[in-house]
C-alpha cells in the first residue's frame, strides 16, 4: 500500500483530496487528510456578513460533507512535519508516515504582529472581517453606528485575497447610502501598495472607481503601530490617519506548524516551484493554495487553477516521470463594487488584468474591469459552485490556465 | 527599455525603473541611484543594507522583503523607514542595483 497524506482539509485540501480519491486505486492507495477543525467556511462569503447580506449559517457547512467515502480522516492539529524522516507528527501523538506529502495548511490572519492591534479597541472599534468571529462583530457595530470616520487599512502584503479589502470600501459606500447616512460616513482606503491595488493598470481603473465613489485612498502607508488611547494609526514614518472605526487588514502569515518543522520563509510560506508546485528541495512533497510563497494572489480561484495542475504532476510523479504540467498563477475574482453590481478581472503571473469579455471573447457574459450586473450575478453563483462543484473537486467550465481570448491590450 | 545617464554612461532599467544589469553597479552607480531617490547622501547605515541587500541577491537570486530585512540586517524597521522612506525594501533593492523584490507584488 503506497500512502498519501494530506494536511489542511480547507478549500485546497478538500479539492485535492476529491480529486485524487477519485482517481487513485485504493487497492493500492491508503489516503489521509488531517485538520483541526470540523467546520468548513465559505471565506469568500465573509466579505457579505458586516453588511447584514450573509450571516453565520450562511458561510458553515460541515467538513464531512465534503470527504469521500473510503478516506481516512483525522481531526488533531499538526506538530510538526519531518520531511527527512517522510513522517508528521499530530497533536494527538499520533505519528503518520507517507510516501507522498500534500501540504494545504493556509494562511491566517497574525493581528498581535502589530503593536496595539489587539489592544483595548479589538472588537470594540477594531476589527478584521477574516474571521467569522471579527465579521460577526463587525456586523453587530454597523448596525448601531451613526458614522463617523471608517478607515480600512491593509498593514502588509501578501494577504489572502488582494481584492476584498476593496470589495469592502465599495460596499460600505453601497450600505450607507442605502441606510441613508453615507454623507456622515468618511471612507479611508489606507494601504502599503502604490495605488489600489497590486497591478499598474487594474491599480489605475480600481482607483477611478474609489474617486468616483467618494473613497479617500492614502497609498505607500505601512503600519507601525495603533493607537488605541487616541484612536488613530500611525505609519513607520510616523503619518497619523484617525479613525471611529478601524477595519484592519492583519498581517497574514502561514501556519505556525511550518515555522516548527523549519519548512518556511520569514512569513512561514512554504518555499514552492511556481510552475510544478513541488516543494523545494523534495521529490515526493506539493504545496497548494495559500501555505506557499508563490507570487500568485491567495485566493480560492488560484486554488482551484492550481489542483489541475498539483492533480497532473502527481500522476506523472507516482509514475516515475518529471512534472509537465505548469501552473502559469492564473487567478479570477469577482469584486463586488456595491448597489448590485461587480468587477471582473482575469490574470496571471505575467499578463495583468486587462479589460475585455470573459470568457467568451466579445460575448462575455461577463466584463473584464468594468462594472456590471451580470458579473455581481457572477459572484452570487459562485457560492452554489463552490459547495456543489469546487470543493468536490468537479469540473468548472474555466481553464486551468489563463487565455488571452477576449482581453484588450 | 529606458535608460539613466550615469557619469558619461548610459545603463538600460527594466520595466520597474531598476538596473537591467547586475553588472553595471559600482558604488559610484550607487549614489546617483539614490539621490533619484531623494537620498542625498548614503551613511554607514544606508551601506549596511545595500551591501546586506546584494549579499542576500547573490545567495538566493531574490532580494529580501522588509520583514527579513528586519530580522537580519541589523536594522530595525523604524531605522530602515527613516533611512529609505516610505518603501526600504524597494528603494534599497534599487539602490543596491537589484531588480525590485519579489514579495512587492
Amino acid at each position: 500500500m503506497k500512502k498519501l497524506l494530506i494536511l489542511g482539509a480547507g478549500t485546497a485540501g478538500t479539492m485535492m483530496l476529491n480529486k485524487l480519491a477519485n482517481e487513485l486505486d485504493s487497492s493500492e492507495w491508503s489516503i489521509t487528510i488531517v485538520d483541526q477543525f470540523e467546520t468548513h467556511y465559505y471565506q469568500p462569503g465573509f466579505l457579505f456578513i458586516p453588511f447584514g447580506i450573509y450571516n453565520k449559517k450562511d458561510v458553515i457547512k460541515p467538513k464531512r460533507d465534503f470527504f469521500p467515502t473510503g478516506v481516512e480522516v483525522i481531526v488533531s492539529g499538526i506538530d510538526k512535519i519531518e520531511p527527512k524522516e517522510n513522517r508528521v507528527l499530530l497533536q494527538n501523538n499520533q505519528v503518520l508516515t507517507y510516501d507522498y506529502l500534500i501540504i494545504a495548511t493556509g494562511t491566517k490572519i497574525r493581528p498581535e504582529e502589530t503593536e496595539g492591534m489587539m489592544g483595548e479597541l479589538w472588537h470594540k472599534n477594531i476589527f478584521d472581517f477574516y474571521t467569522v468571529e471579527g465579521a460577526i462583530a463587525l456586523a453587530d457595530f454597523f448596525k448601531r453606528w451613526e458614522g463617523g470616520k471608517l478607515v480600512l487599512n491593509i498593514t502588509e502584503m501578501p494577504i489572502k485575497c488582494p481584492v476584498a479589502p476593496l470589495e469592502f470600501v465599495f460596499l460600505a459606500d453601497s450600505y450607507f447610502t442605502e441606510r441613508g447616512i453615507r454623507d456622515k460616513v468618511d471612507i479611508h482606503f489606507v494601504t502599503p501598495l502604490p495605488g489600489a491595488f497590486t497591478k499598474p493598470k487594474a491599480s489605475s481603473i480600481l482607483g477611478d472607481f474609489l474617486t468616483k465613489k467618494n473613497i479617500h485612498l492614502t497609498p505607500d502607508f505601512s503600519l507601525a503601530r495603533v493607537d488605541n488611547e487616541n484612536k488613530k494609526i500611525v505609519s513607520w514614518d510616523e503619518t497619523e490617519i484617525p479613525f471611529d472605526v478601524l477595519v484592519t487588514i492583519p498581517t497574514n502569515m502561514g501556519d505556525d506548524v511550518i515555522e516548527r518543522s523549519g519548512m518556511g520563509d520569514e512569513l512561514n510560506f512554504i518555499p514552492t516551484d511556481k510552475q510544478t508546485l513541488m516543494v523545494e528541495g523534495y521529490d515526493n512533497i506539493f504545496a497548494i493554495g495559500d501555505c506557499t510563497n508563490l507570487p500568485s494572489s491567495k485566493a480560492g480561484s488560484v486554488a482551484h487553477f492550481e489542483s489541475d495542475i498539483l492533480f497532473e504532476n502527481f500522476l506523472d510523479v507516482i509514475e516515475g516521470r518529471k512534472p509537465r504540467a505548469k501552473f502559469d498563477g492564473h487567478a479570477n475574482c469577482y469584486i463586488e463594487s456595491g448597489f448590485g453590481k461587480g468587477i471582473l478581472i482575469d490574470f496571471n503571473y505575467d499578463t495583468e488584468p486587462l479589460p475585455g469579455k470573459f470568457p467568451l471573447p466579445g460575448v462575455g457574459p461577463f466584463s473584464l474591469l468594468e462594472e456590471t450586473k451580470m458579473n455581481h450575478y457572477g459572484k452570487v453563483m459562485f457560492r452554489w459552485m463552490y459547495w456543489n462543484l469546487l470543493l468536490k473537486g468537479k469540473e468548472l467550465p474555466i481553464e486551468s490556465n489563463m487565455s488571452m481570448a477576449g482581453k484588450r491590450l | 527599455m529606458s535608460t539613466i545617464e550615469i557619469a558619461g554612461k548610459t545603463l538600460e532599467l527594466d520595466a520597474d525603473g531598476n538596473l537591467a544589469n547586475l553588472s553595471d553597479w559600482n558604488e559610484d552607480v550607487a549614489r546617483e541611484l539614490a539621490k533619484g531617490e531623494g537620498i542625498e547622501e548614503l551613511t554607514d547605515r544606508h551601506w549596511q543594507v545595500i551591501n546586506y541587500m546584494r549579499k542576500v541577491y547573490q545567495e538566493n537570486g531574490d532580494a529580501p522583503s522588509i520583514r527579513k530585512l528586519t530580522k537580519e540586517s541589523g536594522v530595525d524597521t523604524k531605522e530602515l523607514y527613516s533611512l529609505f522612506p516610505k518603501g526600504p525594501a524597494k528603494k534599497s533593492a534599487k539602490i543596491a542595483g537589484l531588480p525590485k523584490p519579489k514579495g512587492c507584488i
